[in-house]
């Protein structure tokens, strides 16, 4: 670890710190319907859009019905996507001449960006034409994000409103996500994107030849303007193969220090939004600081397995830390801070290959999916996440009291922690139940391009990454199988759903309560008690359910590595 | 439910629009005006040919250049489709290795690396970066060190001083973006080209 590397990491929380509040405040008007910034410009398109669709804007929704919207949505996301996929060869911009995508791809592919996990079993530049990224792809990158700010949203009104049957509308909060949020810091973005260096061109891939003669086919396309939604909205799937560690995707270190403050400057702020909405600014510190806590400590550990190398090149007496998949421009310290960044956050781009990292390097990223990417996390989905955590949190508290727990007011009763378990565990469930199955069939089998422990951990970090909704991947493993495509998206399909559902319940069941006055006896949920019961809880509940998981890819591979020991395939 | 089906169509397809065609579209024609050059792939044209991207690695051989890092990518094999053969710096399929920390793969590949380069430059620690595959496969730079450490192999081969080389590779530098992010690099391609203007001067 060096001391530049550490005051990069520094300036990197100091700018998302920064743009907490005034997005917070921003965010907090444009989802309170009050006039924003950009009203006077967007505020007639909002009400086209209304108008052609037969929205009415003041009409609020019940929970169910809110549900439903979101379903709704998603379905039809999704048929419009696998339409793209699967008839690409005969739609326009499709200059490179790539195939229709195989059904059970197209199934993948399609399930992996209404779910805003991105999976990537495509290849990007040797599977997609332009067509399909930017119709398909891009537009699913700004509406999956714009439906988990959403949801986000709705569970927030829960907490703010009492002895009220709705939760806000679903329409509404899907289009102003989309207009005053995603599509206006997505402009600047992308030009800041291109003046780096990255393409935004139609033209089809050059061949060039090189120096010494050699012939070179560089593939292009209209990268930025889907780079800037894919980071923004804590999507993921890259325009390459190789995603941000591709230097077209990812030209310079600065490109990669804002992409990074890009992943988690909406799920930062939406803490403010929260605090605010609650009128008590300090419960949405206090959650960022949780979050931040879980933060530092996987950087840490992530930053100090990759510099200090791999048993391998160590081994041979090389020194410099482990740049075994990793680039030039970033080196060790913003390669290992991108890492946690993505997974803390769902949003699954890499700019370093995962699969090559250090054992204990690639056991954060794993840790950081598995405790349910809570830490700032998906846009939206990583603050309601969190919330779940905090109603177990708040439950535990109130057990250790012998109190009704109460939160911001309201009473958490049984249906709300039930709710909350089932947000929780149907993780672990699609995680483990998939990787067991996977271990033992031979189509399973048949997918890591690692030996040893290193091949356990590569199914692990494919069921938890698609659960999560991540994405991002142990990429040696070969996913482009018909089981693996169907079991990932199951488990995309459940991630997304079981744990959307539930948050709309408890927001509905929330909204209906009145609020209580707070007394003596209530436990105060702003100060750092909290913060480290809440911490507590995370580690408690994520460290019984993954641990025996953990300790037979990971661990077991630290420890035979330190033993000098190597793993060779097809032995 | 069946009154939500309107505002879904309709909003879905209107987002659609908005976000899918009308938002990159125009974010395309924005950057084709504003930086036309970077739009297009930062190509860099020599003698009327496209050499390369600026950004993009590719694979030098010869005993006279300066080498970029090993390179994972792969292409179909031309005898077989379902399977992949290696191809260096291939643009149109950008990987990494993917190969894991205790690989045995990777230990085979790494010591194999290191004893070529140690049989070319005894003088110098053979630095990690030309041994390891890029994440993209496609890194277009080295490290200020792995560009030095090949000097001596190119002076031989060029009849160029090493000094010469040295102040070469020096101009051609780029340190931290802003004193601060990232790590100090050499772009491979740049330097090349620099080089066969030394030696066409």
């Amino acid at each position: 670890m060096t001391l530049n590397g550490w005051i990069q990491i520094a300036l990197y929380c100091a700018v998302v710190l920064a743009l907490v509040k005034p997005l917070g405040s921003y965010m907090t008007r444009v989802f309170t319907g009050e006039r924003a910034l950009l009203s006077p410009v967007l505020g007639p398109v909002e009400r086209g859009l209304y108008r052609v669709s037969g929205i009415d804007a003041r009409q609020e929704q019940h929970w169910l019905a809110y549900t439903g919207a979101v379903i709704l949505f998603h379905v039809l996301g999704f048929a419009v996507l696998y339409a793209i996929l699967r008839l690409q060869a005969v739609l326009p911009l499709n200059p490179a001449d790539q195939a229709a995508v195989a059904p059970d791809l197209a199934f993948n592919t399609a399930t992996s960006f209404i779910t805003n996990t991105n999976w990537q079993s495509y290849g990007g530049e040797t599977t997609l034409s332009y067509l399909s990224q930017m119709l398909g792809l891009t537009h699913q990158n700004f509406l999956s994000a714009a439906t988990g700010i959403a949801v986000a949203v709705a569970l927030i009104r829960g907490f703010a409103r009492a002895s009220t049957g709705t939760i806000g509308s679903f329409w509404v909060d899907v289009t102003r996500a989309t207009l005053y949020v995603l599509l206006p810091i997505c402009v600047p973005y992308t030009l800041f994107l291109v003046w780096q260096g990255m393409p935004q061109t139609f033209s089809a891939y050059v061949d060039a030849t090189t120096l010494e003669g050699a012939h070179q086919t560089i593939a292009l396309g209209p990268v930025a303007s889907q780079v800037a939604i894919k980071m923004l909205g804590t999507n993921g799937g890259g325009f390459f193969n190789a995603n941000a560690a591709h230097p077209f995707e990812n030209p310079t270190a600065l490109s990669n220090f804002v992409q990074m403050v890009s992943i988690f400057v909406i799920g930062a702020a939406l803490t403010n939004v929260f605090g605010r909405m609650v009128r008590d600014e300090r419960q949405g510190w206090a959650i960022l600081g949780a979050m931040g806590v879980l933060f530092l400590a996987g950087v840490w550990v992530t930053y100090w397995a990759e510099a200090n190398g791999s048993s391998v090149l160590n081994g041979l007496g090389l020194t410099g830390g482990n740049m075994e998949g990793k680039e030039t421009r970033f080196g060790i310290a913003a390669s290992a801070l991108f890492a946690v960044i993505t997974t803390a956050a769902s949003c699954g781009a890499v700019n370093a290959m995962h699969d090559s990292f250090t054992a204990l390097g690639g056991l954060i990223p794993l840790i950081n999916m598995q405790l349910g990417e809570i830490i700032i996390g998906g846009v939206g989905a990583g603050l309601y996440g969190m919330l779940i955590f905090v109603i177990v949190a708040i439950f535990v508290a109130g057990l250790m009291v012998g109190r009704t727990p109460e939160y911001l007011g309201k009473k958490i009763e049984a249906k709300e922690v039930k709710m909350a378990m089932l947000g929780i565990l149907c993780l672990p469930l699609m995680m483990l139940g998939f990787t067991a199955l996977a271990t033992v069939l031979p189509a399973g089998l048949a997918g890591p391009a690692n030996a040893g422990p290193h091949g356990f951990s590569e199914i692990l970090y494919a069921y938890t990454s698609a659960a999560a909704n991540n994405g991002s991947a142990f990429g040696g493993l070969s996913a482009n199988t018909l089981f693996y495509n169907s079991t990932l998206a199951i488990g995309m399909l459940v991630g997304r759903f079981f744990v959307k559902i539930p948050v709309l319940a408890i927001a509905g069941s929330l909204a209906a309560k009145k609020t209580v006055p707070a007394s003596a006896g209530t436990f105060p949920t702003h100060g750092g008690l909290f913060v480290g019961l809440l911490v507590g809880v995370i580690l408690i509940i994520g460290g019984l359910t993954f641990f025996p998981s953990l300790a037979l890819g990971p661990v077991v591979e630290h420890l035979a590595g330190a033993a000098g020991q190597t793993f060779a395939t097809g032995g | 439910m069946l009154k939500q089906i309107r505002p879904a169509l309709v909003l879905l397809t209107a987002l659609t629009v908005v976000t899918g065609l009308a938002y990159p579209l125009a974010m395309t024609g924005l950057a084709g005006v504003i930086f036309p050059a970077k739009a297009a792939g930062s190509l860099i044209e020599r003698d009327g040919t496209i050499v390369g991207s600026r950004l993009i690695g590719q694979t030098f051989a010869g005993a006279g250049y300066f080498h970029g890092r090993p390179s994972a990518t792969t292409a179909p094999d031309p005898a077989d489709a379902s399977k992949t053969v290696p191809a260096p710096y291939n643009a149109a399929n950008s990987s990494g290795s993917n190969l894991g920390p205790t690989s045995a793969a990777l230990a085979e590949r790494v010591k194999g690396d290191r004893d070529t380069l140690k049989a070319e430059n005894a003088a110098a620690p053979v630095p990690v970066d030309l041994v390891t595959t890029s994440g993209s496969g496609l890194d277009p730079e080295i490290s200020p060190q792995a560009a030095d450490f090949q000097i001596p192999r190119i002076a031989k081969a060029r009849n160029l001083p090493q000094d010469r080389l040295r102040e070469l590779v020096a101009s051609h530098v780029e340190g931290r973006t802003l004193g601060l992010l990232g790590e100090p690099r050499v772009n491979v391609l740049a330097l090349n080209l620099a080089l066969e203007d030394l030696v066409r001067r």
